[in-house]
């Protein structure tokens, strides 16, 4: 099967291109336009690009579709260089504190120079630091130039409370956001990982003062925590990518011996549902050369049962999945919102959400409403 | 591209079969824009403002897919609004429902400055005269669209009213030919300063803007729409009232950093961008330049256009 106008709609050209990388070169100018359309959306067409031209390929793709890419690679690029840039400037605001620093996701992925970081792009920088430095660490950055950007003292409560992050801080002058974390899930979720675990077995990045990234197997683990317990699933694709990636980089170097540490961490994590869901999403989705038996001794280890497990897949396939509306299937608003209420579910008791939802609306109906203008002018 | 099926070749039916369907395919410079809507406007409207734009054939890869759709729900009866769309998303917010035509263009504008990363993208409007391009970066409010309306009517070829689109690779303006927009008073000036040549296919009161109205760029604009143009003349123009129109020298310093502030992607490309533009202020005539009566800065932009090219 290759992307052709004359197929009815509901498939998604974004992952199919994903998962058949090889056959990208030989497609035409036609066949490329609900890729590029749809790439776009779905965050990926970048990457697309970057392994066109890690493969010497870029040259083969018609000229109107290379221009999209081209751009996209100019985006990614300096998307890339800002996280390099961003990754100094908060290694010289934290280094006196003399604690581990992990970056985590994209900008872990881009300066750590893994697999992932192929024309990944991204928004901002998310770092993992102990709970106890949390007061330190602010009060760092805050000197550094970077301040809160969220002065409502409902969600500020709500945050330092139950949340395993602060909110964003926007640096003064320069506009970029940073997420400080103090663990990859919710406090509030039945059980919490240890985050020490992962700094404990963090890796120094080479030319930092006190900069790390997770082992590969933990970067692939809080990747799969992340996707599998958010409410915001608008990444998902690019996520999933990302995934895919790490897990095939990882079968490189360690082979068929990367399964069972990846179970086994898992369950050090208390991530067991991510990886299973994780490891099904690849092989369904992108077609990760993922064996069976791991994937079912992934759902045995996180106990879900078969029929739930089929309920939930059927779920994923409809959200992790481009945003465009020409790839929609059927079912998948009902799914987006049945996994929006699901994230909420996992990440807090019932009253308590209940509670928080509550306060939310309330907030939504009251706020005045932002008035927004066409973009014309440079920003 | 003379033999390819032009807007205006298609009958009514056929129009909105295409818009209500799998989309128009309409060419305008280098890229093709799949369009799809169901708004009565745009049915008169796009004729009288893209009749001469050639359209692209079912084979042909189409840059973007977007959509001007109604409102649903309460909003179909109450003040209706439209939105534009792109792959199902909006990227602004909705207007009236009478403003199909400045949405539309804003929403392709937004195409471009939001996904041409491979070209260096300046606000300004482009001309062309004996294969070089006069460039008019300027902020809103400026009159840079009156005064470029009055030199595409006094014989400038249009490249873009709007956009100037810079090959890195070449160093060549890239045509982007469009519906030309004014706003407010500049709608009356141009149309007295026209006179019969020059027919407003949509005026719309009451946008953010004010009163927005869009005229349908010149034959020559459309039919030479792929022909690119090497670097010529920079002006900043300033509409001063009651001032007589004159032209001053600037250092390339100052030019470039004049054009850093009327950037998209300057940033975003950082080398690239440093050195196509680089390269623009080298090869070009540098000028800030203001005015008040059109008839004066035709005549100026007449004899600048005579000075050899790149000329201090």
């Amino acid at each position: 099967m290759t992307p052709d106008p004359r197929l009815p709609p509901h498939t998604d050209w974004a992952a199919w291109a994903l998962a058949h990388l090889q056959d990208l070169p030989a497609l035409t100018g036609r066949q490329w336009e609900l890729i590029v359309v749809q790439a776009r959306q779905a965050d990926v067409l970048a990457r697309l690009a970057a392994w066109l031209q890690q493969a010497g390929q870029l040259d083969a793709v018609p000229q109107a579709p290379r221009a999209h890419l081209l751009g996209a690679l100019n985006v990614a690029a300096a998307q890339h260089a800002e996280v390099w840039q961003e990754a100094r400037y908060i290694d010289a605001a934290l280094q006196h504190l003399g604690v581990p620093v992990a970056l985590l996701k994209g900008s872990a992925y881009v300066v750590s120079g893994s697999a992932a970081a192929l024309g990944r792009l991204f928004s901002d920088t998310d770092i993992l630091i102990p709970k106890d430095s949390l007061s330190p660490v602010e009060r760092g950055l805050m000197m550094a130039g970077w301040l809160g950007t969220n002065h409502d003292s409902y969600d500020q409560h709500y945050y330092r409370q139950w949340m395993h992050e602060i909110p964003p801080m926007g640096h003064l002058s320069r506009g970029t956001t940073i997420d400080v974390h103090h663990n990859i899930l919710p406090l509030t979720v039945r059980r919490p990982p240890d985050a020490a675990l992962l700094l404990a077995s963090a890796r120094a990045l080479p030319g930092f003062a006190c900069l790390h990234s997770l082992t590969p197997t933990d970067q692939v683990l809080h990747s799969m925590a992340h996707l599998f317990h958010n409410d915001d699933l608008s990444h998902g694709l690019r996520d999933v990518s990302d995934l895919d990636m790490l897990l095939r980089a990882q079968l490189a170097d360690q082979g068929a011996a990367c399964w069972p540490g990846l179970l086994s961490r898992a369950q050090a994590l208390h991530v067991e549902m991510p990886l299973a869901y994780g490891l099904w999403a690849c092989q369904a989705l992108l077609g990760t050369p993922v064996p069976d038996e791991v994937i079912t001794q992934a759902r045995a280890q996180a106990g879900i049962g078969r029929v739930h497990w089929a309920a939930m897949c059927w779920l994923w396939r409809r959200v992790l999945r481009t945003a465009h509306s020409q790839a929609r299937l059927g079912g998948q608003g009902l799914a987006g919102f049945a996994l929006y209420v699901r994230a909420h579910w996992l990440r807090m008791p019932p009253l308590l959400l209940a509670r928080h939802l509550s306060i939310k609306a309330w907030k939504r109906l009251t706020a005045p409403k932002p008035a927004a203008v066409p973009g014309q002018g440079p920003a | 591209m003379s033999a390819a099926l032009t807007l205006g070749d298609l009958s009514p039916q056929a129009l909105d079969a295409a818009l209500r369907g799998p989309g128009l395919r309409l060419r305008t410079g280098p890229w093709v824009f799949a369009i799809r809507s169901r708004l009565p406007q745009l049915l008169t409207a796009l004729p009288a403002l893209y009749g001469r734009h050639p359209l692209a054939d079912d084979n042909t890869f189409a840059d973007f897919h977007v959509e001007v759709i109604r409102a649903t729900g309460l909003r179909r009866y109450i003040r209706p609004q439209i939105y534009f769309g792109i792959g199902g998303e909006s990227p602004f917010s909705p207007l009236p429902a009478d403003q199909g035509v400045p949405i539309l263009e804003w929403g392709m504008n937004w195409c471009i400055t939001g996904h041409a990363h491979h070209l260096l993208v300046l606000h300004a409007a482009v001309l062309e005269r004996n294969g070089r391009a006069l460039i008019l970066p300027a902020p809103s409010g400026s009159g840079k669209s009156t005064l470029c309306a009055a030199l595409l009517l006094r014989g400038w070829r249009l490249l873009s009213d709007e956009l100037a689109l810079i090959d890195p690779a070449t160093g060549q303006l890239l045509p982007f030919p469009r519906a030309v927009s004014l706003k407010n008073a500049s709608i009356e000036v141009i149309q007295a300063f026209g006179g019969d040549q020059l027919q407003f296919a949509s005026v719309v009161r009451d946008t953010v803007k004010g009163t927005v109205g869009h005229f349908a760029p010149p034959p020559d604009a459309v039919e030479r729409g792929d022909e690119r143009a090497g670097p010529g003349w920079i002006v900043f123009p300033k509409y001063v009232a009651g001032s007589a129109a004159s032209l001053s020298p600037m250092t390339r310093g100052q030019a470039m950093i004049g054009l850093i502030e009327n950037a998209f992607n300057y940033n975003l490309l950082h080398r690239t961008g440093f050195q196509t533009m680089a390269n623009l202020v080298q090869a070009s005539t540098c000028r800030r330049f203001q005015y008040s009566r059109l008839d004066e800065a035709v005549q100026l932009f007449d004899e600048l256009s005579c000075l050899p090219p790149g000329a201090a």
